[in-house]
This record gives C-alpha cells, sequence and structure tokens, in this order.
C-alpha cells in the first residue's frame, strides 16, 4: 500500500444507459458516470430505488450493455460476463433444485474442471464461509442468512478479482445481517480472499458507512454521481463513533439537498408533469406529520435520529420527507425536517379538516393531481382512460417512476376526494364540479 | 383442443398479440391443411395396406393388445418430449422464430385430431407401402398431434418466465447455452411440464383408442390395440368383449400413473420455486422405492452421473457463447424477414383460392358452416348442463379435505379414461329404446371431458383460502351471497381452465359421437363432426379438410372471443395486489 494510485480492478468511461420511450426516443437512466474501483477497495454505490444503481451493477457484471461509454476490465473492454467478476444477488438466486453443494460448484461450470476438483474447491469455499456440514441441504431448508451464506461462497468459489454485491443484506433481518457483513469484513481483511476489490450496492447509509473505503452518492433522474465520500475509518469500524456519526449526517445532509433540489428544478417543466412522486400513502403522510408534531421533536427532526424510532427504512423515511417537503407540509434541508405551518395544522386536524387540508396542497404543489382533475372536469362524461396519463408521464419518467407516481397520485386523488379510479375498466372519473 | 387449458391453468398469460399475426397463422396452417387434403385426392396410386392380422375377440389377447397400445403412447410421448425441447426452446431464443412459430403453435391447438389423422394416414401408408410400419407411425403421429401442442407451449411459457435472478446468476457464472438449458430451464420449467405431459397422456388415450382402427375410403387400417378390439367387437355386436376392453384399459391407466406419472410429479416437486405453496405434497411409493433400495441406488449413481456430466459439459457452438440479450434488432433482417413472410403467406393464399375452387363449391362451404353451428350449439349446451351438475358438487368435495382425497383422484382418473370406449354401451341402449340419437347422442360428446370440470372445481376449492371461508362463515353470510359472491369468484379461474378443456374435448369428440354404428346399425345426429366423419368415410378430401378447417375456424373463434377475455378477467380479478 505504498503505492500512492493502486492499480484499477475495473474501469467505467463515461458510462451511460437508456431505455427506449413509447415514442421511441431514449429515455436515459444513469448519464455520464466514470467509476474506478482500486486495488484492495470496497466501494460503495449508494442511492435511493431509482438511482439506477442496480443499473450500473449490472452492466459492470457485463449482465447488460451500455448505451453509451465503456468499462475497461483488465486492459481491454468489457463485452459481457467476464471471467473474475462475480455477483452477490440481493434475492440470493440460489437454484432451488440444486443442493448447497451443486450451487456452489455451478460457480465454477464456466471454468470447465473436473468434477471432483470442483467439488473439492466448493467444499473450501463452503468451508470458509462457515457453512460446512451443509452441503447436501436443499435452499429452501435453510434460513435467510444461511442461503446468502450459500450466495457468497458460489460468488468466491471461482475466486474472482471483482465481486460485485447487489444490496446483499436487504433481504435479511436486522440480526442476521449484522453479522453476515462482520463474517465477511473479517475474510476481507483477513486477506484470505483473493479478491482484488468489491463493489457493494445499497440504500442502507449506516451499512455502506460500516463497510466501504469510498462511497459514491447517486441521485437519481437521471442517474448521476452526486459526491464522493471518502471513509478513511480503520476496520471494525465502531457504529457508536462520533466520526462515523459525521460521515453518516453529511450523507443525510447530500440526500436531502437532493429532496429540495429536485422539486426545486421540475416545478417550472411542462407543468409539473416530470414531478416523480414518491411511493407513500396520504395516511402515512399523516401519521408521521402527527409523531413529527408530538414531543419530542417538536415539528423537527434529524431523518438519521427519527427513523430508528419510528422503525422506517432509509427509503421510507426519505420518501416520507420528499413527499411532506413537496406537498409543502415539512421543509427537508441539511438532513433534517421541519413541519411549515401548514404542515403543523395539518398534523393537528381532525380527519376531515386534514382531508380538506390535503387536498388544497395537492391542487396547490402537484400539477399532475391538478391535472388529472382538470381533465376529467373538461371532459363530456368527467371520465378519462389511465392510458392515457400513463403516455404523458413516460415521456417524461422511466416506465416504472411513472407507474410509481400515477399509483401513488391515484391514492393522494382518492383521499382527497378529488377524483376516483376504477381499476377494472382503468378509468378516472370524477363528479361534475359543483354537482 | 383438450391443450388449450392446461396452457393457460398453467400459470402463464398469453401477451396480447396483434390479431394480424393469428390471421396469418390461421391462412398457414388451415390454409397448408386444405392444400394437403386437396393434394393427397389427386395423389392416385395403389395404397396397398399391408396384410393386417385379424383382431381376436379373446379376452387373452387383449393384454398384449394393451400393452401395443401403451407402447404407441409412449414412443409419441417421446417424440413430443423432443419436439416440445427444439420447437419451444426455438420460439423463445428467436425473436424471429417466434413471430412465426407460437401463432401457428396457437392454431395447431385448435384443429380438431381425429379430422386430420384421415390424411396423415394415407401419407404415412403411401411412405412405407405394403408395411405396418406406416400406419403405426400414422397412430403415432396422431397421439403426437393430441400431446405436442401444450407441452411446447407450457415449455415456451417457462422458458419466458424464468426468474431474473437466477437467469443473472446463470449468465454472470458464464454457464453456455447447454450448461443454462439443463441446469435452469429445464428444471424450471420442469413442473409444468410434467403436469401438461400429464395432461395430454389424458386426452391421449381417446385418440389412441380412435386412430388404432380407422377406415379412410378403401383404406383399411386396423393394428393390434385395444381401440381395434373395440371396433371388432362393435362389428360384431359383442357386449361382453366391450366389457372386457373397458377393464383392461382400466388397469392399463391406474398401472401408468402409479407407475410413471406418480413418481415423476412426485420427483418434480424439488423443481418448483415457490416453496410456500401449502398444496399437499405429492407422494409415490414407487419413488420412495427407489430412494430407499440401496440396490436401486447404486445402479442409479452411474447414469446421476453421467448426467450430471453431460450438463455440465460447455458444448460450445462458436459464435453462440454467452448471448447478450440487449442486441439490438437489425432492420434489414427484421424487414427481409416480414418480406419473406408475406411472400410465403401470399403464395399459400393464392394456392388456396386456385385449388380450392376447383373442387369446392360455396354450397360445400355453407353445409359445412351450418353443420358446424350445430355442433357449437350442441357444445355450449353441454358445458353449461355440465357446469350446472359439476360446479356445486365440486365446490362441496373441494371444501371437504376428506372427500376431496377419495374424489380427486377418481375424477383425474375418470378425465383419463377414454371415453369412446363406453360409446358401444350407450350406442347399445339407444338402439334398444329406439332414443332419437339427435337428442340422446350428444351426451357422449362431453362423456370424458366433463371431468375436467370436477377436478378443476375441486382444486379451486381445495386452494380456497381459508380465512376467506371462516370470514364469511363468521358474519353469516346468506347462502345466495356466499355462492355468488364469496365461492363463485374465488374458484372462477379454476373453473375457466375446466371449461376450456371440457369444451375443446367435446369438439374433438364429436368426430366419434355424432355418427356412431353398432352393427349394421348406423346412428347419426348431424353436426360437423358427423360431416367430417362420412366424409373420412367416403375419402373425400378436399371436404375432409373443409370441415376440419371450418371446426378449427370455431375453435378458435370461441376461444378468442369467450375464454381468453374470460381467464384474463378472472385473473385480474383474484390478484390481491
Amino acid at each position: 500500500m505504498t503505492d500512492p494510485k493502486p492499480a484499477p480492478v475495473i474501469e467505467l468511461r463515461k458510462i451511460a444507459m437508456a431505455f427506449a420511450k413509447p415514442s421511441g426516443e431514449p429515455l436515459p437512466i444513469v448519464e455520464d458516470i466514470d467509476i474506478t474501483i482500486a486495488e484492495g477497495e470496497i466501494l460503495g454505490l449508494l442511492g435511493r430505488s431509482g438511482s439506477g444503481k442496480s443499473t450500473l451493477l449490472r452492466i459492470i457484471g457485463g449482465l447488460i450493455r451500455p448505451t453509451a461509454g465503456e468499462v475497461i476490465y483488465g486492459g481491454a473492454p468489457l463485452g459481457g460476463p467476464a471471467l473474475g467478476i462475480s455477483v452477490v444477488f440481493q434475492t440470493f438466486a440460489l437454484y432451488p433444485w440444486l443442493t448447497v453443494l451443486q450451487n456452489v460448484v455451478l460457480g465454477l461450470d464456466a471454468l470447465g474442471l473436473k468434477l471432483d476438483e470442483a467439488r473439492r474447491r466448493a467444499n473450501r469455499a463452503i468451508d470458509l464461509i462457515g457453512l460446512d456440514g451443509f452441503q447436501s441441504a436443499y435452499p429452501r431448508e435453510l434460513s435467510g442468512g444461511m442461503r446468502q451464506r450459500v450466495g457468497f461462497a458460489r460468488a468466491i468459489v471461482s475466486e474472482p478479482k471483482l465481486l460485485l454485491m447487489d444490496e446483499p443484506f436487504s433481504a435479511l433481518d436486522v440480526l442476521t445481517a449484522e453479522t453476515l457483513r462482520t463474517d465477511f469484513l473479517d475474510l476481507w481483511t483477513g486477506g484470505t480472499l483473493p479478491t482484488k476489490g468489491v463493489l457493494m450496492v445499497t440504500h442502507n447509509i449506516e451499512e455502506a458507512v460500516l463497510m466501504c473505503d469510498r462511497i459514491l452518492v447517486l441521485a437519481p433522474n437521471p442517474g448521476h454521481i452526486a459526491a464522493e465520500i471518502k471513509v478513511p475509518l480503520a476496520q471494525p469500524r465502531n457504529r457508536l463513533d462520533a466520526a462515523f456519526h459525521g460521515i453518516v449526517d453529511e450523507i443525510y445532509a447530500i440526500l436531502t439537498s437532493r429532496i429540495t433540489e429536485a422539486t426545486g428544478k421540475h416545478a417550472g417543466l411542462q407543468g409539473g408533469l416530470v414531478q416523480h412522486l414518491p411511493p407513500v400513502s396520504a395516511s402515512r403522510l399523516g401519521d408521521f406529520a402527527e409523531a413529527l408534531a408530538a414531543a419530542p421533536y417538536d415539528g423537527h427532526a434529524e431523518l438519521a435520529k427519527i427513523a430508528g424510532p419510528l422503525a422506517l427504512a432509509m427509503n421510507d423515511i426519505f420518501a416520507i420527507a420528499a413527499a411532506l417537503h413537496l406537498l409543502e407540509f415539512g421543509e427537508v434541508a441539511a438532513g433534517a425536517i421541519k413541519l411549515t405551518a401548514s404542515g403543523r395544522v395539518f398534523a393537528q386536524s381532525d380527519p376531515e379538516g386534514r382531508k380538506r387540508l390535503f387536498k388544497e396542497h395537492l391542487l396547490c404543489f402537484v400539477p399532475l393531481a391538478a391535472h388529472i382533475r382538470q381533465v376529467l372536469d373538461e371532459r363530456e362524461g368527467h371520465a378519462a382512460p389511465r392510458g392515457r396519463f400513463e403516455l404523458e408521464l413516460q415521456d417524461h419518467l422511466n416506465r416504472s417512476d411513472a407507474e410509481t407516481t400515477l399509483r401513488t397520485a391515484i391514492g393522494w386523488g382518492r383521499y382527497a376526494e378529488l377524483f376516483t379510479y376504477d381499476d377494472r375498466t382503468r378509468t378516472f372519473r370524477c363528479d361534475p364540479p359543483g354537482g | 383442443m383438450v391443450q388449450h387449458a392446461e396452457g393457460l391453468g398453467s400459470g402463464i398469460r398469453y401477451r396480447r398479440g396483434p390479431g394480424w399475426r393469428d390471421g396469418a397463422a390461421i391462412l398457414l396452417v388451415l390454409g397448408s391443411l386444405i392444400l394437403f387434403g386437396i393434394g393427397a385426392h389427386q395423389m392416385v396410386g395403389p395404397f396397398v395396406a399391408a396384410d393386417q392380422p385379424a383382431i381376436s375377440l379373446s379376452p387373452w389377447a387383449l393384454p398384449f393388445y394393451t400393452l401395443r397400445t401403451v407402447m404407441r403412447m409412449l414412443a409419441a410421448m417421446a417424440a413430443s418430449l423432443l419436439f416440445t425441447f427444439t420447437y419451444a426452446t426455438l420460439a423463445a431464443k428467436s425473436r424471429h422464430a417466434e413471430m412465426v412459430l407460437i401463432p401457428v403453435l396457437d392454431v395447431l391447438q385448435s384443429v380438431p385430431i381425429l379430422g386430420y389423422l384421415s390424411f396423415t394416414v394415407v401419407f404415412f401408408v403411401s411412405l412405407f407401402p405394403g408395411n405396418q410400419l406406416g400406419p403405426e407411425l400414422a397412430t403415432i403421429f396422431a397421439i403426437f398431434t393430441s400431446q405436442a401442442w401444450n407441452m411446447a407451449f407450457s415449455f415456451y411459457q417457462s422458458l419466458r418466465m424464468v426468474p431474473t435472478d437466477l437467469d443473472e446468476a446463470s449468465r454472470s457464472f458464464r454457464a453456455s447455452p447447454w450448461q443454462r438449458f439443463w441446469r435452469l430451464e429445464v428444471p424450471f420449467a420442469m413442473p409444468g411440464l410434467i403436469w401438461n405431459m400429464m395432461m395430454s397422456m389424458s386426452g391421449g388415450w381417446f385418440f389412441v383408442v380412435a386412430s388404432e382402427a380407422i377406415s379412410v375410403g378403401d383404406v383399411q387400417i386396423s393394428l393390434p390395440g385395444v381401440g381395434s378390439y373395440v371396433a371388432r367387437a362393435i362389428e360384431q355386436r359383442d357386449l361382453g368383449a366391450v366389457g372386457w376392453a373397458i377393464a383392461a384399459m382400466t388397469v392399463a391407466i391406474l398401472l401408468y400413473d402409479q407407475l410413471l406419472f406418480r413418481p415423476l410429479v412426485a420427483w418434480a416437486e424439488k423443481f418448483r420455486v415457490e416453496q410456500t405453496g401449502a398444496q399437499l405434497a405429492a407422494h409415490s411409493w414407487v419413488l420412495d422405492l427407489f430412494r430407499r433400495s440401496r440396490l436401486l441406488a447404486r445402479l442409479g449413481r452411474p447414469v446421476a452421473r453421467a448426467a450430471t456430466h453431460a450438463a455440465r459439459a460447455r458444448l460450445l457452438v462458436p459464435g453462440l457463447d454467452v448471448v447478450v440479450r440487449f442486441a439490438p434488432p437489425g432492420r434489414i433482417v427484421d424487414l427481409v424477414w416480414y418480406g419473406l413472410l408475406a411472400a410465403g403467406l401470399a403464395y399459400v393464399a393464392w394456392a388456396l383460392v386456385q385449388s380450392a375452387s376447383a373442387v369446392l363449391a360455396w354450397s360445400d362451404v355453407a353445409t359445412a358452416a351450418s353443420n358446424g353451428f350445430l355442433t357449437l350449439f350442441r357444445v355450449a349446451i353441454l358445458v353449461a348442463i355440465a357446469s350446472l351438475i359439476w360446479v356445486p358438487i365440486g365446490v362441496l368435495v373441494g371444501l371437504s379435505p376428506r372427500l376431496t382425497q377419495t374424489v380427486q383422484p377418481v375424477a383425474q382418473f375418470l378425465a383419463a379414461f377414454p371415453a369412446n370406449l363406453l360409446f358401444p354401451v350407450a350406442v347399445y341402449l339407444i338402439v334398444g329404446f329406439r332414443l332419437s340419437p339427435g337428442i340422446w347422442l350428444t351426451p357422449l360428446m362431453i362423456l370424458g371431458t366433463q371431468w375436467y370440470i370436477l377436478f378443476n372445481v375441486i382444486a379451486g376449492a381445495s386452494a380456497y383460502p381459508s380465512d376467506l371461508r371462516e370470514a364469511a362463515a363468521i358474519f353469516r353470510v346468506s347462502t345466495r351471497r356466499w355462492w355468488a359472491q364469496v365461492m363463485l369468484p374465488g374458484i372462477f379461474p379454476y373453473y375457466v381452465t375446466g371449461a376450456i378443456t371440457a369444451a375443446g374435448g367435446a369438439w374433438n369428440a364429436s368426430i366419434v359421437s355424432e355418427a356412431v354404428s353398432w352393427g349394421p346399425t348406423k346412428l347419426s345426429a348431424g353436426g360437423l363432426g358427423a360431416y367430417i366423419a362420412r366424409m373420412t368415410e367416403e375419402g373425400d378430401y378436399p371436404r375432409i379438410a373443409l370441415g376440419v378447417a371450418v371446426m378449427s375456424m370455431l375453435v378458435i373463434a370461441m376461444n378468442r372471443l369467450l375464454w381468453r377475455p374470460l381467464y384474463v378477467f378472472a385473473e385480474r380479478r383474484a390478484r390481491l395486489d
């Protein structure tokens, strides 16, 4: 480690990825991404869902081909899944019809080894990852944590140079996830792994700070790198450390500044239809506002602090914060959220009053909801098919974002009694104005 | 036709493709069929049927005949598997192939098997003149056509539904296409495929019996088998022999189930991806025997080892290495492909008009169509009556686990039993009591396939969530409401699956049930089935082809306009998310 600039394991140059819109134009998912993974480091890709982090992981894994830019691996452009790059999947991706041993042997199939040799190496990996004795078990007989251990064993059995991890701990319960993280870090720092570099995708801020040497924060629409944060702490790290906290808070601040920026930037464009509505139900917003208005927060809280007591995952807390912010019930800044004056009223009203206030804010600050209502009012039968709004949205957002946005709008509109929606006929309706 | 339902039932949705593809496929398949029929008509030449051994009516000959019948089934099943692995794989892997293969498969499913047996017989006999092999192959081909389509459909749909994470895992470990096929795709498709094989077998018994003894014009075929035995018994008016045949078939089907399918189904359990289902785990004493016996295990080990080696082999074909599915489609290739397709279709259409106008008049089309509507009417009435009877019974049986355990295997057995073996008994009664054939022959059409309604409804009712039932009980929902809003919507998807199968089977059966005989007495109920049967007897190929084409069109229309929308509707409503 005397070399100030260790050799890169893999290099992404000007990577962009776009999918086709219904109109045929490209809709960018990620844009202008440069990433280098240096030898000996764990690099974290942190971002909310929809920021393109999984897309990037799949590009690096050779599973999808970027629309622009190139990935340099081993001195040459990457043309598909390559020797020496291995993936640990969020959902484990174990073959249910194969035993633990067979699943791990699968990681060696491409090497064309003799079966005996393959089994020997698989057994070694199983042993290393703490699964000894479970060789003949089927995945369904194992707990989630054990299944992911099989996932790890299968990924390292081929002695990869680069290990890609796609939210490997997010499907596990808190305790199991922590044990597995520690075990992995022990292997990594102990030098038992021949692996030169690790890329981990996550949406869990603390996990990123705990494990990574460097964190890239991704921001959506289209996905780009918003910030790079070095974590100069020695392993093993302590979550209660002040320095640890400092970095966590820093990341929260970066992410919340993205919320304010996003709402500000898009408000004027295309009647605001580019606005991405976070997947939160109206009643959840009410509950959160009520909790925030009460003691001990009194209308103001740091997101990092309030997430724990309310048992909210990071995705959820940011979605709620973003929703409150864009409805102007709350104001998000520097990793904290503060209720606005109307937010306080919203929190303290009775259900009827809350509904009325929500409707006012919805019409004022969510152009999509206002747009749907306007279309319905103008139409002869006060009805409009869902497809119409879907198409409009897909001109600005990618398919799944358009889908969640419309779902959220339907939920909010129903709550506010702004319009109704019939899923069987896929039509929006509203009562005639004044009627 | 019988097969359509399982394609739907095995949990896959048809993509809503543009309608012109269906139209093109119909033209392609049915057009070729009619052209082939007309061609066969003009193919003059001596069909030298081989010296066929006379069929003995002695019960002692039956075990041998049954064995022959069963062997034909097995041969057809092997052919169907081969077809499935190639055709469906090609369709799933190549966008261009898919565009043609899938609509064609869809139309093939709706062609009545017994209808076009008549010209395949002629074809195979002329292929091996003077040899038993010709008629044998024709029979096997007929069974194949009753089995292959739904298996191929199921496999194709499984291939397209391979879970993304497993797919990505196999790609990131750089599995070769061969490794991928045996390690991922075949195992994943296995439960659906085996279920469809079982359904195919059920339908197959019907066709093997019907296709062993057939006469097309002056070509007389009777292969040693249960079907020929029954045909001879009908000729001789020997009701006792019919009884023996029924008994032999019963034993054969039960053995088949116990020795082949039970073990297969129990074994395939391990390939299920979702481990949550609370369905009854399938058990098989044969499989247990195999798994526990040390001797058998030792014998099996080299086989298992060889299979593992075969599946691990890379078998790389140059240029077909790890396929990146994101390659953008080439515009020019597309254009050329569309051009070829259009040219092919135009040629078939032209040839069809040319040759059909020479031998067929519009009045023929009108006759076939009006007969077709008579049969359509019969099928509709029968499905309605069968539903009224079996849905309530199925629900009551399905809600009681004890009853389900005893009734379900019986229903499945009855669905597999070739109902045409029972026809002579019914005909004997109709003749004896001088009943009107127009009415009393009708129920025969659905005799064999009504059980699909029963056992699907039983399956639906026994899978009905118990909390929903308990909720209905707590709130003391009135009986009418219970049926209309609690139970029927819950079993609706299952019912639709069963009804599609029953209706499809009824169409197929119409060819042998609308026109029957008992010794010299011939009864006909009219309708398209009787029309096709009569033309077959006369060896009038253009009109056989016409009848078959009209029947296919009606079946396709029924599927498109009634069953598929119903199925989509049922699916959408039963979903919670």
